[in-house]
């Protein structure tokens, strides 16, 4: 079954030092580990995880802001949120790449899915964090609240969550050289992707559901009956603009890992900005639609309509404007900085909807914790350390050339 | 092209069909809670006449010892502020900021108001909170994950949540549902003294509000608190001091579950249509890409370059067709 039974006879290299070490052997391994970036996430982790244990240990009241009128902090509206909506990336490539035959995105689909596979995971892990009994949460296969969006939610994760897990195995089977396992689940691509896109329109939109009950709570200028549909379509914009933006980075960081024929990820990526501007400018207009629908203007001229509009032309229309200018004349910087501010404006539009527009009219307003804080920072520093762990080993940046074949038609 | 498109024709039609069938399943959900049609009229339910009760506080005292919670302070310093319900604490009665039409004091005991359609339990994704025929939400602790949505959802905010235990319960009145099945009253209006909590239908009971509003129009505001509100609920209230002077907050008059149904009856479209219409779309960018590629290993003899890619060469169905 292991490629390397092929290689038996050279020197021997021990799987673990091939598949874990990356070929250096333990020791230098733990020496190459040595960098500020991996000091700071060391850091990060140790004082981190022992406030994820005492969140465990001292419940919610010990730890969190939470109040009777604000159930809701920051593990759902930052880390469940916007986990799941910066994970958007992988359905929006998945389905270009797999069902629309834009090849020439193959060499960025990987990473794509894998954010989406490591959002989810931060997203369930954020909410384990948040619920009062999270070992209940398997009663949702048991009991059905069908007039719940949160109970469409709930089984979209899971469905979901394990698409991406299959997604994912692709290149963990080429990375432990399990031939039959990558060609059969490569095969399955096509039918995982449709379900992907099914999935993602449902969950993505229905998170914005979740709010549809609460008119009297959130903020009419965030509250809509079409909030379903601006969370889906915001949900495309960000996975676009989270593909140029950890693109950027990653194509720098990875370097290393990326080798065979040359990708041009400029021309990839202005490509994306032309998506970009278009859905982005889609999601604003439709956003002004909302207002007017709600016969709202007139709460544009207030402080909170000041912040909406900071949300909507500064986070989404000026990237908007970023990609299309920078998609039609070429030019690159436009393009990812157009991605970094549509990035944080959706990040920005998730929190205002759950956490900082609701409850706007109360006074006291929730304000996070440190704890809160610091378990959300550690869990994003979970998922860039298991990102770089894996693109690092598996066939992430580029596929293995062994395992290369046309598996996706 | 003309067969796949008829092929795709026949699956949006035969998703359609699918969709219609799929639609009665929300529907049916809706009804595990029911008496929805009646609109709550043979649902037990309870009047408060704000204009009898004296303030003696008996009912939350009744309260906790029904449900084994504290017992409530005796002083009555607790008029001084105004007090919401809490986890320890079902229902708690507050003075009003205006006197009466009397010149006496007056007093509104809150608690779960019992929704006719409860936006808590329709919210509620493993049914922990739910609407029984007979009236009450109830509430099983077993099966709640602790999500707290029902806290979200509830126009009254009176979910409460035991944020400092290690396996944390929603809590709030239940209507007293076991001393109901037993046909017993509710424990506070066991000991209401004074006939201010009355317990009964509630379609005879917002008649009686009714006849007492309407007989004495100078004594109470022209409005019964409940009949209407979040789509009625089987709490019901009237009073001679604005209601909100009392605490009982402005709700809109429609059902809260409505508000989502919309958006909940879009999974069954996505469902249905998504996969079909994605496959389509796969197909046509397939074959678009087959025909660009012309010496591509999959498309045989097509002509090169002998038409335009809008007006397909007749080859191109058996070319279809031998590659899915």
């Amino acid at each position: 079954m292991n490629s390397q039974a092929i290689a038996v006879a050279a020197p021997r290299p021990n799987w673990m030092n091939e598949k874990l070490f990356l070929g250096m052997g333990a020791r230098t391994y733990a020496r190459s580990l040595v960098t500020p970036w991996n000091a700071l996430a060391a850091v990060i982790l140790a004082f981190g995880l022992p406030v994820l244990i005492y969140r465990f240990a001292a419940g919610l009241g010990a730890t969190t802001n939470l109040s009777q009128i604000q159930p809701w902090g920051i593990w759902i509206g930052f880390d469940m949120m916007t986990g799941v909506v910066l994970a958007a990336g992988g359905f929006t490539l998945g389905s270009a790449v797999h069902l629309f035959g834009m090849h020439e995105y193959h060499p960025i689909v990987r990473p794509a899915i894998l954010t989406a596979f490591i959002g989810y995971l931060l997203a369930v892990f954020g909410l384990l964090a948040d619920l009062g009994k999270p070992w209940n949460m398997i009663m949702a296969i048991r009991y059905h609240g069908s007039a719940s969006a949160l109970f469409e939610i709930a089984w979209c994760v899971m469905c979901y969550t394990t698409v991406l897990t299959l997604e994912f195995l692709v290149p963990a089977f080429a990375w432990l050289g399990w031939r039959k396992a990558h060609d059969t689940l490569s095969k399955c691509m096509l039918g995982l992707t449709v379900l992907s896109v099914v999935f993602s329109t449902m969950h993505q939109s229905a998170l914005g559901s979740l709010f549809l009950i609460a008119p009297a709570k959130l903020h009419p200028l965030w509250y809509s009956p079409y909030i379903f549909i601006f969370f889906f379509i915001s949900a495309i914009c960000a996975g676009i603009s989270m593909v140029i933006a950890e693109g950027t980075l990653s194509h720098r960081l990875f370097q290393h890992r990326i080798s065979g024929e040359h990708v041009d990820m400029d021309k990839l990526q202005i490509g994306l900005g032309k998506a970009g501007s278009i859905a982005l400018f889609a999601y604003f207009f439709l956003k002004l639609q909302g207002v007017a629908e709600g016969r709202h203007w007139n709460l544009l001229f207030t402080g909170w309509g000041l912040w909406f509009l900071l949300e909507i032309v500064g986070f989404v229309l000026v990237p908007s404007l970023l990609y299309g200018y920078g998609a039609r004349h070429g030019k690159i910087e436009f393009v990812r900085w157009g991605a970094v501010l549509a990035v944080a404006g959706i990040i920005l539009n998730r929190l205002n909807v759950s956490v900082i527009a609701y409850n706007w009219n109360r006074p006291n307003h929730y304000v996070p914790t440190w704890m809160e804080i610091t378990v959300s920072v550690t869990l994003i520093t979970l998922g860039v350390v298991l990102f770089k762990w894996i693109a690092n080993r598996m066939p992430i940046m580029s596929e293995d050339p062994r395992f290369a074949e046309a598996h996706d038609a | 092209m003309k067969i796949s498109r008829r092929g795709f024709l026949q699956a949006a039609g035969v998703a359609g069909t699918a969709l219609v069938a799929l639609k009665a399943k929300p529907a049916l959900a809706h009804e595990g809670s029911e008496s929805l049609d009646t609109r709550g009229e043979n649902e037990n339910a309870m009047l408060v006449d704000t204009t009898l009760c004296a303030g003696c506080r008996a009912c939350e005292g009744a309260c906790a010892e029904s449900n084994q919670l504290a017992p409530p302070p005796s002083d009555d310093a607790v008029y001084k502020t105004r007090r919401d319900t809490g986890p320890e604490q079902f229902t708690v009665v507050n003075q009003a900021t205006e006197k009466g039409r009397d010149g006496e004091d007056r007093f509104a005991k809150r608690q779960c108001m019992h929704c006719i359609e409860p936006a808590c339990a329709s919210a509620c994704p493993v049914r922990a909170l739910d609407k029984q025929p007979s009236g009450p939400v109830i509430y099983r602790g077993d099966r709640c994950m602790g999500c707290r949505y029902c806290m979200v959802a509830c126009p009254f905010e009176i979910p409460k949540y035991q944020y400092d235990k290690l396996a944390p319960l929603v809590r709030k009145c239940t209507f007293c549902a076991s001393r109901q099945a037993d046909g017993k009253k509710p424990a506070c209006a066991q000991v209401c003294p004074t006939g201010a909590l009355m317990f009964g239908k509630r379609s005879a009971l917002l008649e009686l509000a009714k006849m007492r509003v309407y007989r004495t129009p100078d004594k109470y505001i022209h409005h019964v608190y409940g009949e209407h509100e979040a789509g009625g609920t089987d709490w019901l209230y009237i009073s001679d001091v604005p209601f909100e002077k009392l605490g009982l907050r402005k709700v809109r008059d429609e059902a809260y579950p409505d508000k989502v149904q919309g958006a909940l009856s879009a999974p069954p479209f996505v469902m249905t249509l998504w996969p079909p219409l994605l496959m389509g779309l796969y197909a046509f960018s397939k074959r678009g890409r087959d025909q660009a590629a012309n010496g591509h290993p999959h498309g045989p003899s097509v002509p090169p370059a002998t038409t335009t890619p809008a007006i397909p060469p007749p080859a191109t169905e058996d070319n279809r067709s031998s590659h899915e």
